[in-house]
């Protein structure tokens, strides 16, 4: 029974790395470089949220819509100013400029709301004031949190794979991402397309943040990096660029660094977590579900 | 000796190596006069470090062209291996210099030695997934740093992982403590041995890239499936210019680590990875002197910032922000273009 | 794929002066399939010492392709390699270049930031010593192997008159000097076979005629031989002494020029069937 615990909180902080994942996996896709400030979206949600719920009094999901409606202006605002420019400037050049938005964001926060860890409410309480079901005659407990969290990641991977393949906007998408310049020369607004894509990522960035958040109730504003370099590596995992790929990488991190606390060391879980990293790369050189790309000569 | 010219390459070089000269010239010389602030003083060490890294990991990114995001890791092992060798041979080798010279050497080794056995997993891929791994390389080594006891005894060194088994002997000392990583580290870096492993360091780089094996690292650069088909050895190069890498930066950790008292594996993060990549990114990509001067002048900002103070990381993160878009900004580059002689003729290739 | 195959001619194409000497390469039924697609088939091909032989077809034939398998970028599912009669199956593209074939590329592939002098060394350097510390320590060796290498590739260079181009970036060369620096390059490897792809792509007619120039001096010079895809057929027909003809993947014909230009098979692969026209 310790071991379907233990699943079941390693798929509860996969479903977070996967829909953090997704943010990364779409923009590489799209616009082909590495959102190091991705993660620092999460912790800008997490702290809307916060703010609107603990001190607005507003309704938790009222506090979720407004985190990302916030968070999607964010990353709209952020692609605008800071990486549109560098469209055609060297890799390098984006993701240094993604460092920098990241420590802007890091600090911007540190000023606003200091670095006081702030503790966050929980939401996922029934009115008899449970935070969770037992099963097995109280062997197996499952927290609403968790179980939400499970549900909201299966409910985004739906209307995901929905919106990728039936909207107009999302087929745009799978185009830019294959190739911009002949979705253009096909009538796609690529600007539009790659904003939307930002604005898509960062929304679900406000949910993961809450989702985070909620789980482990510290915030304070280096709470995105971490878990932003844990779903990274999730997406590189699954496949970067790949989204199916993103939610099968996180959702393995997460079993992966929830058993290795477990089984062998929790000082050690990150390490266990790089090595498998390693070693999948290694067998799968372009992630779980990448397509390997062979230069033509 | 008159066929080898002093071509464009080798005077660059020779400028590089003059001005760092002058520059610890003129600093010792302020220095003794008192002109020198305390905190500007204390920051020399940990510039010397910063700009061996710097170099160094312009070898990869620059040189060799792979993207690398765990240098700090490599700091960290000749930081610590460093260390332990230092403290080891402090009753054996009185003289400081000698003392410093061996744990600079130690801790060379040991990054060397971290680096091929990071090197052969990694160099096989390409890229995203390179960075992706040597990110996970560096997070491995911060983990098992921050877990692993060393002591010392009579007996000889003892080492035990994740809670400290060591039962050292009557007498023995724990070097390195887990989390609490190294203790009671006796200061002997100074500013002149932070100078020479400068002047090694870009030495050996310098003399690398300007031999067979930087010609062939910067084909491979260039394009790979070409240098193979010239009969290239893409692993031996490759493997060469990590390795290299490595090693300095593995002497820059041993050098940094004895500038203070205590040191820990958390400093040694992907913050100081990225940290450096800043450096050789704004200093310019295989740009030595680029390089040197970033690494300086990015170290010495932070501190000349006080005065914002709580707004001193941010204008840091906008001056950041600020020099990408403006340094690829295409009009201002093709208006600084029309200065560099260099460059007349011929597109710049993308 | 075709109704009717033409009988491919099975004569050698061996010069009569390299006759009675092994041939450098031996394509025994070589082929390779991309994902069920058979780019090339039965791929049968000898080539003497110092032949200078033409590989011709339409777009998308397969030509690059078997470039590509004879320097192991690809590895052939099927047939054999026989280089200089040693069989190159167990080798990669490095060693492949190293046991006597260098090519150039279609689409051009040259150490763009690297100076011409260095992209012509870097092909060099399979045949050079020193080690890396006689480079960071600057030991004798270094001295005397780079001195060696500046001469040798200053002599390479002059074969084409591009000496005095020798400092300059290699991808700030025009199109032109480009294509000559990588047949340059592949030069200074020391090879037994000379692979050219499309050297004449993207050349006015005078550019051509001496690039023709040049493929026989460097026959005659280095007593090796040459395989060059090529579109320009009067190039072809002019300094090829063997043809061999490739279309949808499969050897259509072989033999000389004169044989070529009157083959209806080859006709046919390049203007179309009567009917279609």
């Amino acid at each position: 029974m310790t071991f379907l615990n233990f699943l079941i909180s390693g798929i509860s902080l996969g479903s977070i790395y996967a829909i953090i994942a997704l943010g990364y996996t779409m923009v590489y896709g799209i616009a082909k470089m590495l959102n190091f400030a991705h993660g620092d979206v999460i912790m800008v949600g997490a702290y809307i949220c916060f703010y609107a719920v603990s001190r607005f009094d507003l309704p938790p999901l009222a506090g979720v819509i407004l985190a990302m409606l916030v968070c999607t202006v964010l990353g709209m605002v952020v692609e605008r100013l800071a990486y549109k420019p560098l469209r055609q400037a060297p890799s390098l050049a984006v993701l240094i400029t993604a460092i920098g938005v990241s420590y802007f964001l890091q600090n911007m926060a540190l000023l606003l709301w200091s670095s006081n860890p702030k503790v966050f409410p929980g939401f996922f309480v029934s009115a008899s004031g449970d935070t969770g079901v037992e099963l097995f005659g109280g062997e197996l407990k499952i927290s609403y949190v968790t179980l939400f969290t499970i549900l909201i990641c299966i409910v985004i991977m739906l209307a995901l794979t929905w919106f990728t393949g039936r909207t107009k906007m999302g087929k745009a998408m799978r185009a830019c991402s294959e190739d911009k310049g002949a979705a253009q020369l096909m009538g796609i607004n690529v600007d539009a397309t790659i904003s939307m894509t930002f604005a898509i990522g960062s929304g679900l960035a406000a949910i993961a943040g809450v989702l985070l958040c909620s789980a482990y109730p510290t915030l304070v504003p280096t709470t995105g990096s971490m878990p932003g370099i844990k779903a990274f590596t999730a997406a590189v995992f699954g496949g970067i660029g790949s989204i199916p790929g993103a939610f099968l990488g996180g959702l393995l991190l997460g079993i992966i660094e929830i058993f290795a606390k477990a089984y062998i060391s929790t000082q050690l879980s990150d390490a266990v977590v790089f090595a498998v990293l390693i070693i999948v790369l290694l067998v799968k050189p372009a992630g779980l579900l990448g397509k390997q790309i062979r230069e033509k000569v | 000796m008159k066929s080898l010219k002093l071509n464009k390459t080798t005077r660059r070089n020779y400028l590089t190596y003059l001005l760092v000269i002058l520059a610890y010239v003129i600093l010792q010389v302020l220095g003794s006069a008192g002109a020198i602030s305390s905190s500007l003083k204390g920051m020399l060490v940990p510039i010397c470090a910063y700009i061996v890294m710097a170099i160094s990991l312009n070898l990869t990114v620059g040189v060799l062209g792979e993207l690398s995001l765990g240098h700090a890791g490599f700091m960290s092992m000749g930081a610590f291996t460093g260390v332990t060798a230092a403290i080891a041979l402090q009753d054996a080798i009185p003289a400081a210099p000698l003392r410093m010279a061996i744990a600079l050497l130690v801790g060379a080794a040991f990054a060397a030695l971290a680096g091929f056995l990071i090197g052969i997993p990694v160099l096989r891929l390409n890229g995203d997934y390179l960075a992706i791994v040597t990110l996970a390389f560096g997070e491995i080594i911060k983990s098992i740093f921050n877990n692993l006891y060393v002591g010392v005894d009579s007996k000889g060194l003892h080492m035990s992982l994740l809670s400290d088994t060591t039962n050292l002997a009557e007498g023995g000392k724990l070097i390195i403590a887990g989390p609490m990583g190294i203790g009671g580290i006796q200061k002997i870096s100074t500013f002149t041995a932070g100078f020479i492993l400068v002047m090694v360091a870009l030495i050996v780089i310098f003399n690398l890239v300007n031999s067979r094996a930087g010609r062939a690292i910067m084909a491979i650069r260039d394009n790979r499936i070409a240098a193979e088909s010239v009969g290239v050895n893409i692993t031996k190069y490759k493997m060469m210019a990590f390795v290299t890498s490595a090693a300095l930066a593995g002497a820059a950790g041993a050098l940094f680590a004895m500038n203070y008292s205590t040191i820990v594996a958390n400093k040694f993060d992907f913050n100081t990875s990225i940290l450096v990549l800043v450096f050789v990114v704004l200093g310019g990509l295989g740009n030595m002197l680029g390089s040197i001067v970033a690494a300086a002048a990015l170290t010495i900002l932070p501190e000349a910032l006080r005065q914002f103070s709580d707004y001193r990381m941010l204008v840091y993160a906008i001056v950041l922000i600020l020099v990408m878009l403006a340094t690829n900004n295409p009009t201002l580059k093709s208006f600084f273009g029309r200065f560099k002689p260099g460059k007349s003729h011929g597109k710049e290739a993308a | 794929m075709f109704g009717k195959l033409v009988p491919v001619p099975s004569g050698s194409m061996i010069p009569d002066r390299d006759i009675d000497k092994k041939p450098i390469l031996e394509c025994i039924n070589l082929g390779i399939t991309f994902g069920g697609l058979k780019a090339v088939e039965d791929f049968n091909l000898t080539i003497g010492r110092t032949e200078i032989a033409g590989l011709i077809g339409p777009n998308g034939a397969g030509k690059t392709t078997v470039f590509n398998l004879l320097t192991k970028v690809y590895q052939p599912t099927t047939g054999t390699i026989l280089l200089g009669g040693k069989d190159t199956h167990s080798m990669n593209t490095m060693q492949v270049n190293r046991a006597g074939i260098a090519r150039t590329f279609q689409n051009i592939r040259l150490f763009q930031k690297l100076s011409v002098e260095d992209n012509v060394k870097v092909g060099m350097d399979a045949n050079m010593k020193y080690n890396m510390w006689s480079g960071i320590f600057r030991l004798p060796g270094y001295w005397h192997e780079e001195k060696t290498a500046h001469e040798r590739a200053m002599e390479l260079l002059s074969l084409f008159n591009m000496t005095d181009l020798a400092d300059v970036t290699a991808g700030s060369l025009p199109y032109g000097a480009q294509r000559r620096l990588e047949i340059v390059r592949a030069l200074a490897t020391n090879p037994s076979l000379l692979l050219l792809d499309e050297p004449a792509a993207g050349m006015n007619p005078s550019e051509t005629a001496e690039l023709m120039e040049n493929i026989r001096k460097i026959r005659d010079t280095f007593q090796i031989a040459v395989l060059l895809i090529e579109h320009d057929m009067n190039l072809v027909m002019n300094i090829c002494e063997g043809i061999c003809v490739l279309n949808f993947g499969r050897v259509i014909a072989k033999g000389s020029p004169e044989d070529i230009q009157s083959n209806p098979a080859v006709i046919e692969a390049y203007l179309g069937k009567k009917k279609e026209a």
